[in-house]
């Protein structure tokens, strides 16, 4: 028989389906950064498909689940640390290459054309931004989904949190 | 030809952006105006009979050079959408607030700054 | 050497990304973070000053990569903006512990605004100089908006959507010199422009990105956003957007494309002499309106980059070197009026000219800065804003444009008349409603905060030393860098 529906998220038909393909969502968006040299792509489609993952996992089974997995301030630092990853890797081209941004990479060890470690430095970048892209744009949702206007006493009050508050 | 008509996209968008009172009409206004301009770019690079931008270890390089589209305006236009994406959530959390403070979405009656 | 134009780009985005790292649990560290990075920045801008200098991103040379140039006119603006965003960064120390509690964000947005507008002042190419001013931009929307009442909301919707409209002129222009000539090279395409001319594609896409850039700069009739925006922002980050937002994203591209560029010609010489003066008087009509001191400024901002804008349009060396010396003057005594408006703000907690008075006594520092800039600002000897007004007027006199010269002189009347106005109101008199009994607890502001407005009022009164050398001194290697036309930058950048 069919489960009573929950006051969150979707029927138990999308529920299943989420659940099993949550990881091969995820998986496609690793694919797309990491070989974002080699066929399109690259960080930032890679990270919207990553960021997909979550939201749809928000979708389907409420926000305190996806934030469960992955907490506003894992979010957070995930994204810092992506841009911080990249200004890294572009400041270590002055140190070898010559100038910001080069690719020393490939002029320290040339790799083979066309292979998945090959390409130098853009690579590391698309890992970098995918990180990045893929945590703010979770960020971005989640914080619009739990954002909302309330009326309360007849006074318009924002509520911009997901705890439920145990005092009224 | 078509190139007319992304600069009749943009014009909707400007319109949206002018003259609607519903701070969302306006948010979808300013989205379809900068998606028009990334549609331009992208056609500004487009090749009659061209092949996508991809090299493998079997493509020749001389045709490749004579046939592939211009794979520039497509970096651009990824720069582009981010940014637009950026624009958009930021004018989506500033009208959710503002729906707050006014209690409503229609700008004619947030006017408290004037003179 | 070559290595600080970049770190001059690189430290505030790496800076910005960082405090949010680090900085929540203790209190202190965001600030001491972003006072740090603004006085390296300040270190390493004051190294570059008038040196030149072209920087390869990626080692790619133009025209197929990405090119920072450093001329003159860039490491004028690039001194102005660290300066300016130092004192800011210790205005707001303890100006947000009253105001505003969530330092974090604050400083990161801060960094980032800085890190676009070092980025739009430095690089040679036309899509990078879009990608910077959108990030300078963005993070001054969001800071607009930073207390979140409704009038700073609604302020912050309004330069929101005004200023991405203008964005998106700027980059439907760009995409159209893209499909033109197949370049985004700033050199590179002066070189197209000279060897072929203007045709109606070009045309088209020069207007688009004027127009862009005429909104970002303020001028009227693109004004609407900057009344709003500035004064709800908080006080540094007004000092900040009116001190050198608007130039750094909107007169140093419009100086650029107009002279190094498109090359300049008798229909643009026009266009901005009278939009120069359309601002200039309409700013400081409407001025001279206005009960709220912030939004005072902020028209009187307008009014100012009218002047700029008159200097720059002339088309004669005696001008350019007038509207650089005035921009040069206005960010220092502009920012010095906001912040002093800042610091009144937090004493009284109002802006109010009616509500505000006797502050002469009980603000000693503060009173004499706005005192000071006051004076600079409406161009009374020995004050660095009568030297740079003398040397617009003399231009447009050189220029044979009496009629310029006589619109610029009652606009400085006009211009000193509103000081007064203020001077009246707050300093040496009372408002309307002034509240005695309130007013007995008023005193300085703390010292952090009175640092950036000593330096500044300082730089007011001696600030005339800068013009010393006229066209060879330190104004004038800006100049030099807008004067040689096209060709001395194309060959700089490219080689031929």
């Amino acid at each position: 028989m069919t489960e009573k529906n929950k006051t969150v998220g979707m029927s138990l038909v999308v529920q299943t389906v989420t659940r099993w393909l949550k990881g091969f969502i995820f998986l496609y968006g690793v694919y797309i950064v990491l070989y974002g040299h080699l066929s399109p792509g690259g960080g930032f489609p890679g990270g919207v498909i990553i960021a997909s993952t979550f939201v749809l996992l928000t979708l389907s089974f409420g926000k305190e689940r996806s934030l469960g997995k992955l907490g506003k301030l894992l979010a957070s630092e995930l994204d810092s640390l992506g841009a911080l990853l990249f200004l890294l890797v572009a400041a270590t081209g002055i140190v070898w290459g010559g100038t910001f941004f080069s690719n020393f990479i490939e002029r320290i060890a040339p790799s083979r054309h066309f292979h998945l470690f090959s390409a130098g430095v853009i690579p590391l970048c698309n890992i970098a931004i995918g990180m990045k892209v893929g945590a703010s744009l979770f960020m971005i949702f989640i914080i619009l989904a739990v954002i909302r206007v309330k009326e309360i006493n007849g006074r318009r009050k924002l509520i911009t949190t997901e705890k439920r508050r145990t005092k009224k | 030809m078509i190139y007319a008509l992304c600069f009749i996209l943009f014009l909707i968008g400007l319109y949206g952006v002018t003259c609607k009172k519903n701070i969302v009409k306006i948010i979808l206004g300013m989205v379809i105006m900068e998606y028009a301009v990334n549609l331009f770019l992208i056609l500004s690079g487009w090749r009659k009979g061209g092949q996508p931008p991809i090299i493998d270890s079997q493509t020749n390089m001389e045709t490749f050079v004579s046939r592939a589209v211009d794979p520039l305006p497509q970096a651009l236009v990824l720069t582009s959408i981010v940014i637009g994406l950026g624009i958009l959530s930021l004018m989506v959390a500033i009208a959710i607030r503002l729906y707050e403070r006014y209690g409503t979405f229609d700008i004619t009656e947030m006017r408290r700054l004037k003179g | 050497m070559t290595n600080n134009i970049i770190t001059l780009v690189a430290l505030p985005l790496g800076m910005a990304f960082f405090i949010p790292m680090i900085g929540r649990k203790l209190r202190w560290v965001p600030d001491l973070l972003g006072n740090i990075t603004t006085f390296a920045l300040l270190v390493l801008a004051g190294g570059c000053f008038q040196q030149q200098a072209v920087y390869n991103l990626g080692g790619w040379p133009a025209p197929l990569g990405i090119v920072l140039v450093l001329d003159g006119l860039s490491s004028l603006l690039l001194l102005i903006v660290n300066l300016i965003s130092f004192m800011a960064t210790l205005f707001s120390v303890q100006y947000l512990e009253k105001l505003y509690t969530s330092k974090l964000r604050y400083y990161s947005l801060f960094l980032l605004m800085v890190a676009g507008m070092n980025g739009a002042v430095l690089t040679g190419d036309f899509f990078n100089l879009f990608v910077f001013l959108e990030i300078a931009s963005i993070a001054s929307y969001a800071l607009v908006g930073f207390g979140c009442e409704a009038e700073e909301l609604e302020a912050s919707f309004k330069y929101l959507v005004i200023g991405s409209v203008a964005s998106t002129f700027i980059l439907f222009g760009v995409a159209l010199f893209y499909s033109q000539f197949a370049t985004l090279n700033m050199a590179d395409i002066a070189f197209h422009l000279k060897q072929s001319g203007f045709d109606q594609i070009s045309i088209v896409a020069s207007v688009l990105i004027l127009v862009g850039f005429f909104v970002k700069a303020a001028l009227v009739p693109f004004h609407a956003w900057l009344p709003d925006a500035h004064p709800s922002a908080p006080a540094p980050i007004s000092a900040m957007l009116s001190g050198v937002l608007i130039k750094a994203i909107g007169i140093y591209p419009l100086a650029r494309l107009a002279y190094n560029i498109f090359g300049i010609t008798p229909l643009l010489i026009s266009v901005l002499t009278s939009l120069g003066i359309i601002s200039m008087m309409i700013g400081v009509l409407m001025a001279l309106a206005q009960w709220d001191f912030k939004r005072l400024l902020a028209y009187h901002s307008i009014s100012q980059m009218g002047y700029v804008i008159l200097g720059l349009g002339l088309g004669t060396p005696l001008g350019i070197l007038g509207g650089l010396f005035h921009l040069f003057n206005h960010s220092l005594f502009k920012s010095l009026l906001f912040l002093d408006s800042g610091s009144v703000e937090y004493e009284t907690g109002t802006r109010q000219l009616e509500k505000l008075g006797q502050l002469a006594k009980k603000m000693p520092v503060t009173s004499t800065s706005t005192l000071i800039a006051s004076l600079s600002i409406s161009g009374i000897p020995p004050f660095n804003g009568f030297w740079s007004k003398l040397v617009i007027i003399m231009a447009c006199l050189q220029a044979s444009r009496p009629g310029l010269a006589l619109w610029a002189v009652l606009g400085s009347i006009l211009t000193l008349a509103s000081f007064s106005k203020i001077q009246r109101y707050i300093f040496l008199g009372q408002g309307q409603e002034f509240d005695l009994e309130a007013a007995k607890q008023w005193h300085e502001v703390p010292l952090l905060m009175r640092i950036p407005l000593l330096v500044l009022a300082t730089l007011c009164l001696f600030g005339g030393i800068f013009l010393i050398g006229g066209l060879q001194g330190p104004i004038g290697s800006g100049v030099q860098a807008l004067v040689e036309n096209s060709t001395v930058y194309i060959s700089k950048v490219l080689g031929r």
